[in-house]
């Protein structure tokens, strides 16, 4: 395949690449429209600004990534940070425990939530939109029994993941080491190759002698460890876990994926393409911030550039198909 | 097969429950005599919430003093459970329902259920539309606003620029305490408000809003939310500034934003009476209940809280 690409001219390799990376354009044109709007847009505190902002939405997205590109889709994904976050802020809080152990005891949390969610939608043949539906309202509601519906403090090993090192802000590390360990496990790892294979086709892959159900399983499990690490880095740059942290992130994760071309029947998806999503949901808002948008029509124009963004990708597609 | 043995017991528990539930039910019908406690019910639209949670500790406590029969019901913010619970009134022996919706327009119709049964309705911190109420009790939040402008205006010394951190859109705790605010910051003509952004009365949103409207208005000197969970986002977005170079001020008086001005990080917050308010529709449900002709509109005031008195309202 390489070959016959290799044989064209540059100007079609060029097409093709605007073609596969509609979200980057889509991107950088946001990028530009808002460079031209506004002088506090390309600074650089807003891009490190940026940087943090996007970092708990990625993280999540990556993780629903898996799934989505598995053929599923993980709403709990909110719930659950918010559980893992609540979880490791009790841990040190309440019982006492270090607080290192206490953030791996909150990551612990959410594979295991992640892990009940592919449980009963492999094994137990529920359809993974009701099993992770009914995870978003157990792990919310849990999150409110440990912490009586008041805030809670964390530990400072937390509170880490919420500062600095030098002047390159903690989550955005994180978001990098998080993004390259996706990269590698849905690109460099048999698990990997294996998601697109379920995704694409569960009985082709049931019948080629594919463990489906484990995979599944591991699937959500990951799905649930990211979106733990995304609420903890939440719950550090908060200083504190809320009870109410991230109602409905599942949405912006589900979107970011999408916007980053991944298709909702799975068996397609790239990271690299999630984490744009997810940096074209923050731009958005952070560019609305900048130009004192009212609130109003903030909504609005969010959901037209998702609209657009999805819209974008289906024609081209078809086209590309034709 | 199991499952029809599970639905055959559970639907025997079921029947057994609501059999036990009929029971009950008519023992408190024929016990509701001439001097037993009057049955009002006090119907709120969560308990997932602090304020929620004082305001019923407050209408519990005053039941207790007046010797009325609360029944205290959670609609878990879901205006369709209110509507059920309120409608369980109209069978019962209930005297008077103190109703906090979760919903103001959504409760219309069941009220005006209970309008019709001649059962006085009383709407405590939102109102309902389109049927009667005896009573609605509120905190003033159009004098909070104001009283949130003056404390802000105070801390900057009159003059320079701020920012406003909305509410959710559309709610009138945001309206109201937006409108007080732009009312109060009317009296000083040097204090400009360069920005208003919703940041929807969450911490992690006030984070993101607060960080990006630094970077279009560098120069502010002052910053009002609307409740005080995003003054607390809006304090982690200042860092070192806040309560030096940057004033917040916020509004609700909740534990946290009261800690933090204990602190010196918030400035100012107004704080809201919530255990006040159910008393007082407790007392305004009873003499709607006995035929007596209460206020129709009570407004409980809100108190200024800065460092210099916080000393009494934290717990």
């Amino acid at each position: 395949m390489t070959t016959t690409v290799k044989a064209h001219k540059p100007s079609f390799k060029v097409q093709r690449f605007l073609s596969n990376n509609g979200a980057l354009v889509g991107l950088v044109v946001l990028c530009v429209v808002l460079f031209i709007a506004t002088p506090d847009f390309l600074t650089g505190q807003n891009i490190l600004n940026i940087g943090i902002q996007v970092s708990t939405v990625a993280v999540l997205a990556f993780g629903m990534t898996f799934v989505i590109v598995a053929g599923g889709i993980d709403l709990s994904v909110g719930s659950v940070a918010a559980l893992s976050s609540m979880a490791g802020g009790f841990l040190f809080t309440s019982s006492g425990v270090p607080g290192w152990l206490a953030l791996v005891g909150g990551l612990l949390i959410g594979l295991i939530a992640g892990a009940v969610n592919g449980l009963a939608s492999a094994y137990g043949k529920l359809p993974s939109f009701i099993a992770t539906l009914a995870m978003l309202s157990v792990a919310r509601g849990l999150t409110l029994v440990i912490s009586g519906g008041r805030p809670i403090a964390t530990s400072p090993e937390v509170s880490f993941l919420g500062s600095n090192i030098g002047a390159i802000p903690v989550p955005i590390m994180v978001l990098v080491v998080a993004a390259g360990i996706a990269w590698f496990i849905l690109n460099r790892t048999v698990l990997g190759r294996s998601m697109f294979a379920v995704g694409g086709n569960s009985e082709a892959a049931r019948l080629s002698g594919l463990p489906v159900k484990r995979i599944v399983v591991t699937v959500f499990a990951l799905s649930g460890l990211f979106a733990a690490l995304a609420g903890l880095l939440l719950a550090g740059r908060l200083d504190s876990a809320q009870p109410q942290a991230a109602v409905g992130y599942e949405l912006d994760a589900i979107a970011a994926v999408v916007i980053g071309g991944a298709s909702l029947s799975g068996g397609v998806g790239r990271i690299s393409g999630t984490f744009v999503g997810a940096l074209v949901l923050v731009v958005i808002r952070n560019g609305l911030n900048l130009l004192n948008v009212t609130s109003f029509w903030q909504q609005v124009v969010i959901g037209l550039v998702i609209a657009l963004a999805v819209g974008f990708d289906v024609l081209r597609r078809k086209s590309r198909r034709s | 097969m199991k499952s029809s043995v599970f639905q055959k017991s559970a639907t025997a528990t079921v029947i057994a429950a609501l059999v036990i539930a009929g029971v009950a039910g008519c023992n408190r019908v024929s016990t509701t005599g001439a001097d037993s406690p009057p049955k009002i019910m006090l119907a709120l639209s969560t308990l997932n919430n602090p304020f929620f949670i004082e305001l019923r500790d407050g209408a519990v406590a005053e039941a207790k003093k007046k010797n009325v029969n609360l029944i205290v019901v959670d609609a878990q913010n879901d205006s369709a459970n209110q509507a059920n619970q309120l409608a369980t009134a109209l069978s019962g022996s209930t005297k008077a329902v103190i109703v906090n919706p979760v919903d103001s327009d959504a409760t219309g119709a069941p009220v005006t259920a209970l309008n019709k049964a001649n059962i006085p309705v009383i709407a405590v911190d939102r109102t309902v539309n389109g049927a009667k109420v005896a009573s609605f009790i509120a905190s003033d939040n159009v004098a909070g606003g104001m009283q949130a402008a003056k404390n802000l205006a105070a801390s900057i010394g009159g003059k320079g620029s701020v920012l406003v951190l909305q509410g959710v859109a559309g709610t009138s705790a945001s309206r109201d305490r937006g409108k007080g605010f732009a009312e109060g910051i009317k009296a000083y003509p040097q204090i400009t408000v360069v920005a208003e952004q919703t940041a929807n009365f969450d911490r992690a949103t006030a984070l993101d809003v607060t960080t990006n409207l630094l970077q279009a208005h560098p120069g502010v000197t002052g910053i009002f939310a609307e409740n005080d969970e995003m003054a607390l986002g809006a304090i982690q977005a200042l860092g070192s500034r806040a309560g030096t170079s940057i004033m917040v001020a916020g509004f609700d008086g909740t534990d946290n934003g009261l800690a933090a001005i204990k602190a010196g990080t918030l400035t100012s917050t107004i704080a809201q009476q919530p255990g006040k308010l159910g008393a007082l529709a407790v007392d305004q449900a009873l003499a709607a209940a006995t035929g007596k002709k209460g206020s129709s509109i009570v407004a409980v005031p809100v108190v200024s809280v800065t460092k210099s008195n916080v000393g009494q309202y934290i717990k």
